[in-house]
């Protein structure tokens, strides 16, 4: 095999999707050891079947597909229940959002951890990593109608996780958010 | 005055959360085990002579 087709070898640009393969690969795994175990075998994988790969096309959805594939066929081999989620797992929530209505990201995280795998790639890919639902569809090989909606019920997921319904005003205004202001501002105060 | 916050508003919040956790990895630095790894790979195959 002819070696010296060029001497940049193009899957040098692998090193540059490193970051965001390890926040996807986060994002599924909700570990991080495992991501970067994740990430370790993908690159592996990536690099023996890099002839598949076609210049040109997009090299960050091809690796993302690669790091799902591995990550969902590693699930399959080990069927145990994810035990130790970098302490996002199954916690109740502490808070209500804060003040002004803002999510706490602690809170944030324990809720997308909650999430089931395809919403929360589905999110991680369009929300967060900006792809397109085309290139989200391409990397998890679903129709795009299916990525949007899963994207959808991700969100609606979401907000139900945090409580903050989409009739759920965000602000302090509503009626209900004002009594229980009012109500535990009560306190001695007056009183005293 | 209608005081129901448009659909939106909460979209945004959750994608700019979700863009924060993302970029919690994003900006690490990546660990010194993955370029051991692409070096090693590379070595590998020169020594395959593939």
């Amino acid at each position: 095999m002819a070696n010296d087709m060029s001497t940049a070898d193009p899957r040098d640009a692998v090193i540059e999707h490193l970051p965001a393969m390890r926040a996807f690969a986060m994002s599924l795994t909700r570990n991080s050891a495992q991501a970067d175990d994740l990430v370790q075998d993908s690159i592996v994988k990536a690099w023996k079947n890099f002839d598949k790969f076609q210049e040109g096309t997009n090299l960050r959805a091809w690796l993302f597909t690669i790091l799902r594939n591995t990550f969902y066929s590693g699930r399959r081999k080990s069927k145990r229940e994810v035990a130790d989620v970098d302490g996002v797992m199954a916690a109740t929530l502490s808070e209500k959002p804060s003040h002004d209505g803002r999510l706490a990201m602690a809170d944030f995280e324990k809720c997308f951890a909650q999430l089931p795998d395809e919403q929360r790639e589905a999110l991680m890919l369009v929300g967060a990593s900006g792809f397109s639902y085309e290139e989200a569809a391409e990397t998890c090989k679903v129709a795009v109608g299916t990525i949007k909606s899963r994207v959808n019920r991700g969100r609606a997921r979401l907000a139900e996780l945090m409580d903050i319904g989409e009739n759920d005003s965000l602000d302090m205004t509503d009626a209900a958010t004002s009594a229980v202001v009012s109500s535990s501002q009560m306190p001695r105060k007056s009183i005293a | 005055m209608d005081s129901k916050k448009p659909k939106s508003n909460l979209e945004q919040q959750i994608d700019e959360n979700l863009k924060k956790v993302y970029r919690k990895t994003v900006e690490e630095d990546v660990p010194d085990r993955f370029m051991d790894l692409l070096a090693q790979l590379k070595q590998q195959e020169t020594q395959d002579g593939k």
